[in-house]
């Protein structure tokens, strides 16, 4: 087994994971995660069987330590009157397209998760049912099923 | 592709963001917290140009010469000792103190712990005798074979100083031919690299050469 040192998959990953989890959690929470998810990883690296695709395995990590976080604020979320829109500022990654973006973490788990795989991490539908854990035609599904909420709120 | 996915995929972080940068710095001490580091690894400074050093909590791991051969050294490291390894120049700050303080003629003697899994057997016996050879002395191969109990195993104790995987702190530099001869250097080494030139220096910065240059047996 030729695993390559931790630090190689650091350096030719930490971007995507990155990007992935300030779109999925926004940009406060990502920090956390991302520590998380490498942590697991290097935690789990040496017992490793598959080397062939290291890549989606780093994003299945990702994705339940992004699914965890999402849990945990739903359990330490306080009802509000009015969200201030100040309140997401932090978790906006992108110029340009805020309310879009916004839509995209309202999203269920599921769908929200199949949409930035897809979108974001440029992930073929296997990959992205690997990462899931579900088929590759459940992984397209979710994809359809988030697109299709997201142009109810983003009209074209 | 329609608009909306054109603009999903326009999800780019801002060009410059630094912060997988940032999240990734901090990873280093979380690592070492959870004790998850087990190969720390980093460039020193030597008068031949960097060494790639790595250490482990046993002790120094590797000292390598040519920079060309790092991805190979570190993989190498990764399969044999561990593939959790993160770059920490940090960690060798103790390498790095000593190293300088020999090439400036201030240091006689390592003070490192060393780890010595990148070499076992007969190899790891006859690295093991030539530590013990002291500054400013020299030996001879078939001295080293003697001394690792196996006298007519000169060649072969010569190919084990040849693969030395911690040069200058495991002093191969000291071992020389019977009859006076410098002997090989840098089995090592890559083409850019003059072994034999390094071995010499060693040999003079330690006094261990005479009049006409040659190691005082």
């Amino acid at each position: 087994m030729r695993l390559p040192p931790f630090q190689a998959l650091l350096d030719e990953h930490r971007d995507d994971v990155y990007r992935f989890l300030v779109a999925s959690l926004g940009r406060d929470e990502a920090d956390d995660c991302f520590q998380e998810t490498f942590i697991s990883a290097m935690r789990a690296y040496p017992r490793l069987r598959d080397a062939s695709n290291l890549r989606s395995w780093l994003f299945t990590i990702a994705h339940r330590k992004a699914i965890d976080a999402h849990r945990a604020r739903g359990r330490r979320a306080v009802p509000v009157e009015e969200v201030p829109e100040q309140a997401d500022a932090g978790g906006l990654p992108l110029d340009g397209e805020p309310g879009l973006w916004r839509a995209v973490r309202r999203l269920p788990t599921k769908q929200r998760a199949a949409v930035l795989h897809r979108y974001v991490n440029d992930l073929a539908y296997a990959d992205i049912g690997r990462v899931m854990g579900c088929s590759e035609d459940a992984a397209r599904r979710s994809v359809h099923e988030g697109l299709k909420k997201l142009r109810t709120v983003w009209a074209t | 592709m329609n608009e909306l996915e054109r603009a999903l995929r326009s999800a780019a972080l801002p060009p410059g963001d630094a912060g997988a940068a940032a999240a990734a710095g901090k990873l280093l001490a979380r690592a070492e917290d959870e004790g998850l580091l087990e190969v720390a690894y980093g460039s020193v400074e030597s008068p031949f140009g960097d060494l790639l050093a790595a250490v482990t909590p046993r002790g120094l791991l590797r000292l390598s010469y040519d920079p060309s051969r790092n991805d190979t050294v570190l993989q190498q490291i990764a399969e044999k000792v561990s593939p959790r390894m993160l770059e920490a120049p940090a960690r060798l700050d103790p390498v790095r103190r000593q190293l300088d303080e020999y090439f400036e003629g201030r240091r006689n003697k390592f003070d490192l712990k060393l780890d010595w899994r990148l070499t076992r057997g007969f190899f790891q016996k006859i690295l093991r005798e030539t530590a013990r050879v002291p500054f400013g002395k020299v030996a001879t191969y078939k001295q080293m074979a003697e001394a690792a109990g196996s006298p007519r195993a000169v060649r072969a104790a010569g190919n084990a100083l040849g693969s030395n995987p911690i040069p200058i702190v495991v002093p191969c530099h000291r071992i020389v031919r019977t009859g006076g001869k410098m002997g090989g250097y840098g089995g090592t080494l890559g083409p850019y690299i003059a072994g034999p030139e390094i071995k010499q220096q060693l040999l003079e910065l330690e006094g261990a050469l005479d009049e006409a240059g040659r190691p005082r047996l």
